[in-house]
Order: structure tokens, then sequence, then C-alpha cells
């Protein structure tokens, strides 16, 4: 069975960037897909695969990551500008992103509006067989 | 936003006190794109020696390796001179296993994916020392990996000059275009690192996004 689990933006916000990447870690390490609303900054996600890779084990083979964010092509500047604007004072809670464990999600494939989650079924039926 | 700001100013400092005549320029990218085989091209091409070991296996280089002043010259006489930094492939996960499938045994497997973790997070750190970075990417697989973005995206939050290498364009698979329509915003240049195709022209944009 996957469990997924649902971060909303409010829930996100208010959290440091460490503290927002340890939730995150939390989750995955209990073997469920994080969907969290909106996406990491750049230099968070850095530190998410930095940290990542720190917790490396025999149990935690590290993470599958997407994160898909609507960006309209050919947009005006000014149009832009207005939608950077309101970002900025309401929080940017566009897009979608999908956090999981590499041991259950062999591959995230993306083509930028779509997301097919291919599971590992090697490593479900083992999980499975475990309970 | 502390990082920006520090390597913004830093950058700044730089330009106008020493100009920018000798820079450090890494190349980043995820694992088995290429990124050893482009260093070894470009420092052969130069300086008549190698960088580092390239292989099938994903993370043969688990550590940096610099190549200290190396000098390229454009066809109008413009000269560059950096250091050269090959960075570990930046994965998201490593699993031992994986390095079964090449033959490997397991007590090997298992320190290179130690190795190689501790390559990825050196990666990381070494962003914020770089002054231009190429993003080598394997033209033959999705540009659209979450890996390819975000080191991208980490360049561009920090204000980094950016040349995006399609690398292996030798091979039926390759789809330049598609690195292209993935990275708009950025030079992408189509090369082999391992037969030397289009590396002219590589040189050349090189010329164009560290000015």
């Amino acid at each position: 069975m996957l469990t997924l689990q649902f971060l909303p933006y409010h829930e996100m916000s208010s959290l440091s960037a460490a503290s927002k990447i340890n939730k995150i870690l939390n989750l995955v390490k209990e073997n469920k897909i994080v969907l969290m609303e909106g996406r990491l900054e750049p230099l968070e996600e850095t530190d998410l695969i930095q940290r990542t890779m720190e917790g490396i084990s025999k149990s935690f083979k590290g993470i599958e990551l997407c994160t898909i964010y609507p960006e309209a092509k050919n947009e005006k500047l000014m149009k832009k500008a207005i939608r950077n604007m309101f970002n900025k004072i309401l929080g940017n809670r566009q897009g979608l992103t999908v956090i999981g464990p590499a041991t259950i999600i062999k591959e995230i494939k993306k083509d930028p509006n779509k997301i097919q989650l291919l599971t590992n079924n090697r490593a479900m039926r083992k999980r499975r067989r475990k309970k | 936003m502390i990082k920006i700001i520090r390597n913004f100013i830093k950058r700044i400092f730089h330009q106008i006190f020493q100009g920018k005549k000798h820079i450090r320029l890494g190349l980043y990218g995820p694992p088995n794109a290429g990124k050893t085989t482009l260093a070894n091209r470009i420092s052969l091409d130069w300086l008549g020696e190698e960088v580092g070991k390239v292989s099938k296996v994903p993370h043969e280089t688990r550590e940096i390796m610099v190549k200290e002043k190396i000098i390229i010259e454009s066809k109008e006489g413009k000269k560059i001179s950096f250091n050269l930094v090959d960075t570990p492939g930046i994965a998201t996960k490593i699993d031992y296993e994986d390095f079964l499938k090449f033959k490997m045994n397991k007590k090997d497997a298992k320190k290179r994916a130690k190795e190689a973790t501790k390559g990825v997070i050196e990666a990381i750190k070494w962003l914020d020392n770089m002054d231009a970075v190429i993003v080598v990417l394997d033209s033959t697989l999705n540009p659209y990996s979450q890996v390819n973005l975000t080191i991208i995206g980490n360049l561009a939050a920090r204000e980094i000059p950016v040349l995006v290498v399609a690398n292996k364009i030798d091979l039926k698979k390759s789809k330049i275009k598609k690195v292209e329509n993935a990275f708009p915003q950025y030079d992408v240049v189509g090369v082999s690192a391992e037969k030397g195709h289009n590396i002219e022209e590589f040189y050349e944009s090189l010329f164009r996004v560290v000015k």
C-alpha cells in the first residue's frame, strides 16, 4: 500500500528551511510519498539533496523529487511583474512538489506539466511480505 | 538569501578590483553525463594532459578535481584563463546495489556508494566558489529531471553565468532540441566530448557566457 501525505502551503510557509527539510525527510523515511503544495526555493532543494546524502543508510537509499511549476509561455513583462509581486506578498503557492523514498519510487518522469511515478514493485512486495 | 548576497558582493568586488582575468569554471551535472570526458577534452586541447579517469559505471568522479591555469584563446584572439573544476555527479539517490550490475563486488560497491554520497555533498558546497558553470547533460535523456532543474535553478539564484552542454550528440537517441526547449533562457551547445564533435562551437559559446 502506498501512503500519500499532503503538506499544504500554510503548514510549510511558516517553517524555516531546515525545519521544512526535516519534516519532508522524516515523512519520506517513513516510506510516505509527500505531495507538497508549492515548491522549495532552489537553495532549499540543494540543502534537501545534501541532507539526503548525509542520511543515506542501509534502509534509506535516497529520494526521488519532482516539481511541477506552471510557467506561462510568452507572458507579458507587466503581467509577470504583477504575478511576482502577488507571490511576494501572499506567498508562492503555485506548483506541486512530489518527494518520495527511492526504495519505493523507481523513477519520476516529468514532461513539463505531467508527472509519471514509476514504483519499484520489488520493494513494495518486500514491504508487503514483512507486514 | 545571505549566501546569494555574499556571493554577489564577492563577484562585484572581484570584477572591480581584479578584473575577470582568472576565473573558476565548474563542470556540473548528473552522474554519467560526461563531465570528466569534457574536462579531459578541454584540458587535452589546451594543456595536453587529462583531468581524470572516465568510466561507464556511475559516480566514477567522487572527489572534486581541479586543473589549474588553463588558458583558451578565441579566433579573434580573446583569452580566458581559468581553473577547471570537475565535480562529482549530483544525484538524489545512491544505492550500492546499482553498482553490482557492473560486476563490482559488494565491498567495493558499498565503498563506492559511500564515497559518492560525500562527493555529492562536496559538489554542492563548491557551488558557492564558482565564477561560471558548464552544466553537462546527457542529450539522450529527458532534460526535465529534477537534478538538472535544481542545479540550474541554484546557479540562477546565485547569479552565476551558465552554459548548458548537451553532450553525446554522436548517439542516435540524442535530442538537442529537447534540451534547448527545457532551458530556453540559456545558451545550449551540443557536443560529443568523447568524439570531439562541435568542440569549436563549444569554445565560442564559452567566450559568450564568460565575458
